[in-house]
């Protein structure tokens, strides 16, 4: 059996043309789909959890194999003694399990964060002070004749990116040949390559060359000595703008080399404010490349929610927000939670080693369909279907297009709501 | 069964003006009187004695979910830690205070005795979104108005004179986004916007396309009467917030033939004046207009004085907000193929010239409309003043010398470039009905909303009503009741109801010409664009067209 029109459940490019080849429940096949995205399908159940589990002592070295009434049980009575408990993970799941995470968090005083902590939380923190200047990736494809790629670099990052959005795609008013493509990174990565032209910036120096142009097109002088300050020579950077302002549409997309590196909120500040004072010349938009192909959900579903994107926390049964205070990496790190639920992540090989020691030293429960080096140090596993593989729901695209995606196979296991939906019961009748 | 005792019923649709009327519910319905005394145990009984018993109220126009809702939310945590709401037992907990959250939404909503409202803008590619906010918003029914004055399909259908493929693409866009009206945002000059311009006026045209916001309003009026929707197209005019805008209201007006038009926020297109210094009242020329022209019905958006978020499809006047406003934040958000949006945080000034005007004008309009059926209560929520302040606009209608209390209060300007301190009318409850009830369900199209008669919706919404403290009333219903069930007591939330998704179901499906634009165009598959039977779990769908039944 052929599955037409699959949305690719990986990056925040969510391909929905995705065509998947199944058979006696098996994915024998995949087309259209990147190298990341046949792998993710072909190998979902590779390393596969096989049944909930638990450890009686948080010191055993084994598992023991559990019903899942058990674990539920188990979790219950974690979340329930803990004075302080962490929810953590959730950019690759479902938004009806983003939803019921919420809920579960609002239920038990919680602080609920997901992966934006540390990757693109500077863009939302720089969508709180200064706003956001977007457009949905169609209309890249159908009007862009400038394309900036700052700090990103989607050929091995978003590998279809450029040439369904971005990049080579024709569209109702450009294509290649009418768009004019420059990469800004510290090294000439493939995307530089494949760019008409690449500006190489020293490390760290983005909000320096924001700066510069901010002021540039606001008509004060370029510094002689600008190449020194930042790596990049005057010529450049005066062509940039004249392209810049007499671009029709233009759209910089941006990474985690904007987001991640010195200046981090500042940097997409200055970023969204150029191209806000662009649109004093000519149309400008810029958009963040989101990495999880559902972290954009969980920033809508809790935003709709609670009012707030990420490191929210309701110990005062409303919701607060303040990242640094409530973001996960902090919280594990000053040892403050006493249990934690970790759901599609794994914090101990992705966080701060200080983070994930706390991770060692408290009950954690994981809800996993794999193993990861998180589940090992766990008091309990919970394994579960595989959203959009085997289990449908809602995703919410880089731009903020939402995509149903489907379910191929059949799992044994239950999809992250229902666990949740099952742990908000076990916490209300207790 | 649910028996309301003793009440003075305000049921405008029926005629009833207060008298005092008993109501019968079983089911979710309104029923006849039992022809014999009842004596069951089982009945809950309320006695509305010294009550007012009202229908639920309807909201013709308000943002209470979708993707600019959630950005607007996103966007300011400033705006939420002044208002946060606690978790109950029964209700969740959230964030206010200019966008509420959605579980918020529908609890303060049914508190002030609404049981119905209209999202009155979702882009149709993130439709989606707007039902999955609707299915967390509790107890109140909800329909979502589809964007389509500067869709691609709908300007080139135009352009090539094809008026049956724009019907057939109209009736494919509502069935496929499960939405219940066409709504007109800046015909054309959302399209324009996305090259940095806009339109001027009904003749201006549409870049790349050659056709007219003109063209766009006739063509849509036209498919709107051809589908049999059950609202006419629901229109925020070109040049809206500008002085002098009073002309293109008055010439959209014209533009349509005849054709039913409702006309949204109108106080935002009431303006005299031809700059900022002059800017005045267009109210009593507005006004003149809708009392001569029975195709046309509007609503208000009253100006609160306070703070707002401003978010419209309008991206070119958001853009001209932000620099008007000094705002920090502005967001545009282009949607490919449709529409676009833009929000932009605001602060309405008592003592700011414009912004006194502007109340003055909103009243103004409330008061020169003579007939109430013709005229909507709205703030155009959150963008003109928050939908929880409902009870002050209701105030400053029924009460003359609570408005002029306010007239005398704000910039001196307010009194001089409006009539508002001339007018003597007074509003009676019966016409507060109309206003939030009665009208707003009839323009809609909603059979069985908006009144209390047997077979209606048994939606009530129940006041101690204080003629000194007509805030107060009405700020906190006594009783609501949704779907026969009490929802709220006493101003608290009760019970965890889920109200429903309506939306139409008409003809047109999508051909071959559409999946192809589609497929080279738009950056999802044509096959994951429709909205899925899962998003809308409760739902009433009103069939439009007699013949697609037959054929099915």
């Amino acid at each position: 059996m052929e599955i037409k029109n699959v949305v690719c459940p990986f990056c925040g490019c969510l391909c929905d043309d995705i065509t998947v080849k199944v058979e006696d429940n098996e994915i024998k096949a995949v087309k259209n789909g990147c190298g990341i995205c046949i792998t993710k399908f072909i190998k979902h159940h590779v390393n596969a959890v096989q049944s909930p589990m638990l450890k009686k002592e948080k010191t055993d070295e084994n598992f023991v194999n559990v019903s899942m009434d058990e674990a539920i049980e188990k979790t219950g009575e974690i979340l329930k003694n803990a004075k302080y408990p962490l929810i953590f993970g959730l950019s690759t799941t479902e938004c009806e399990a983003q939803g019921k995470a919420l809920e579960l968090a609002e239920l038990t005083g919680a602080t609920i964060d997901q992966l934006p902590s540390v990757c693109h939380g500077p863009s939302i923190m720089a969508l709180q002070s200064v706003g956001q200047i977007t457009a949905t990736l169609g209309e890249v494809k159908n009007r862009a004749d400038m394309v900036i790629f700052w700090g990103c670099n989607p050929i091995e990052a978003h590998p279809r990116h450029f040439n369904r959005y971005s990049g080579t795609t024709a569209g109702m008013w450009s294509d290649r040949n009418k768009r004019y493509i420059v990469t800004i990174d510290v090294r000439e990565t493939h995307t530089a390559k494949k760019s008409d032209k690449f500006i190489k910036i020293s490390p760290g120096k983005d909000y320096e060359l924001i700066s510069i142009i901010r002021a540039a097109i606001k008509g004060q002088k370029i510094p002689d000595n600008v190449e020194e300050m930042m790596g990049v020579n005057k010529d450049d950077i005066e062509n940039l703008i004249n392209k810049m302002k007499g671009a029709k549409y233009g759209v910089v997309f941006y990474g985690m080399g904007m987001t991640q590196s010195f200046g981090k909120e500042l940097n997409t500040d200055g970023a969204i404010s150029l191209v806000k004072e662009l649109n004093e010349w000519t149309k400008f938009s810029i958009n963040p490349m989101l990495g999880h192909y559902n972290v954009a959900g969980a920033v809508h579903v809790w935003g709709w929610q609670s009012g707030y994107p990420f490191s929210i926390n309701f110990s005062l049964q409303y919701p607060r927000y303040n990242p640094g205070e409530f973001s996960a990496t902090q919280i594990l790190a000053r040892k403050e939670c006493d249990a934690a639920l970790i759901i599609a992540t794994d914090p101990v090989a992705h966080l701060p080693n200080e983070a994930a020691r706390h991770l060692a030293e408290i009950p954690v429960i994981t809800i996993d369909p794999k193993f990861s080096l998180t589940a090992l140090i766990s008091d309990v596993v919970i394994p579960c279907a595989t959203a959009g593989i085997e289990a449908e729901g809602t995703a919410y695209r880089m731009d903020g297009i939402p995509l149903r995606l489907k379910r191929v196979v059949r799992s044994e296991f239950l999809s992250d709501r229902e666990i949740l939906e099952r742990l908000i019961e076990k916490i209300k009748e207790k | 069964m649910l028996i309301i005792k003793n009440g003075m019923m305000y049921d405008p649709a029926n005629k009833i003006d207060g008298e005092t009327i008993d109501i019968y519910i079983e089911n979710g319905k309104i029923v006849e009187q039992p022809a014999n005394e009842r004596n069951n145990n089982e009945d809950i009984i309320i006695d509305a004695k010294g009550m007012i018993v009202m229908p639920g109220g309807v909201d013709i126009h308000s943002h209470i979910a979708g993707a600019k809702v959630t950005k607007a939310r996103v966007m300011c945590p400033d705006d939420h830690r002044k208002d946060v709401i606690r978790k109950t037992k029964i209700s969740r907990s959230g964030t206010g205070y200019t966008v509420p959250t959605t579980f918020i939404t529908g609890y303060r909503y049914a508190k002030l005795g609404y049981t119905f409202v209209a999202e009155a803008a979702s882009p149709p590619i993130a439709t989606r979104h707007t039902h999955e906010e609707f299915n967390d918003i509790p107890i109140i029914d909800k329909t979502a108005y589809i964007l389509m004055g500067s869709n691609h399909f709908v300007l080139d259908n135009i352009k090539n004179n094809n008026f049956d493929g724009l019907k057939n693409y109209v009736g494919f866009l509502l069935n496929a986004t499960k939405g219940y009206a066409i709504k007109i945002v800046n015909p054309g000059g959302v399209e324009n916007w996305k090259w940095g311009k806009n339109v001027k006026g009904l003749d201006d045209v549409v870049i790349n396309y050659g056709v007219s916001p003109r063209e766009i309003l006739q063509n849509l009026a036209k498919v709107r009467k051809e589908l049999n929707l059950p609202h006419a197209i629901h229109v925020h005019c070109n040049n809206l917030g500008s002085p002098g805008n009073l002309r293109t209201t008055l010439e959209t007006i014209d533009a349509v033939k005849g054709e039913p038009i409702h006309i949204t926020h109108i106080q935002f297109n009431s303006y005299a004046g031809e700059n900022w210094g002059s800017f005045a009242s267009g109210a009593s020329e507005i006004s003149d207009k809708i009392n001569s022209s029975n195709n046309v019905t509007v609503d208000v958006g009253q100006v609160i004085f306070g703070n707002a978020t401003t978010m419209t499809a309008d991206g070119p006047w958001q853009h001209t907000v932000y620099k008007l406003s000094h705002q920090n934040k502005w967001v545009n958000i282009d949607v490919e193929m449709e529409t676009g949006s833009g929000i932009v945080p605001y602060i309405f000034k008592e003592n700011t010239a414009v912004n006194a005007i502007q109340w003055a004008i909103g009243l103004e309009l409330f008061l020169l409309v003579k007939d109430p059926f013709r005229i909507c209560l709205t703030t155009d929520h959150p963008n003109a003043g928050l939908f929880y302040y409902y009870p002050m606009v209701v105030e400053w209608l029924m009460s003359k010398k609570k408005r002029d209390e306010m007239l005398n209060k704000i910039n001196p300007k307010a009194k001089e470039k409006t009539t508002l301190a001339n007018i003597e009318r007074e509003y009676t409850l019966q016409e507060i009905a109309t206003i939030t009830r009665a009208a707003t369900a009839r323009i809609m199209g909603l059979k069985n909303k908006g009144h209390i008669g047997t077979g209606a919706d048994a939606d009530i919404s129940i006041y101690k009503f204080d003629e000194n403290n007509i805030v107060k009333s009405f700020s906190s219903a006594k009783y609501v009741i949704k779907d026969g069930r009490v929802v709220v007591k006493d101003g608290e939330i009760t019970g965890t109801h889920f109200g429903r998704t309506y939306y139409v179901k008409t003809k047109g499906e999508a051909n071959d010409e559409i999946k192809e634009t589609f497929e080279k165009f738009y950056s999802i598959s044509f096959e994951n664009y429709a909205v899925e039977d899962v998003y809308v779990p409760r739902k009433e769908v009103t069939e439009c067209c007699k013949e697609s039944i037959t054929n099915q």
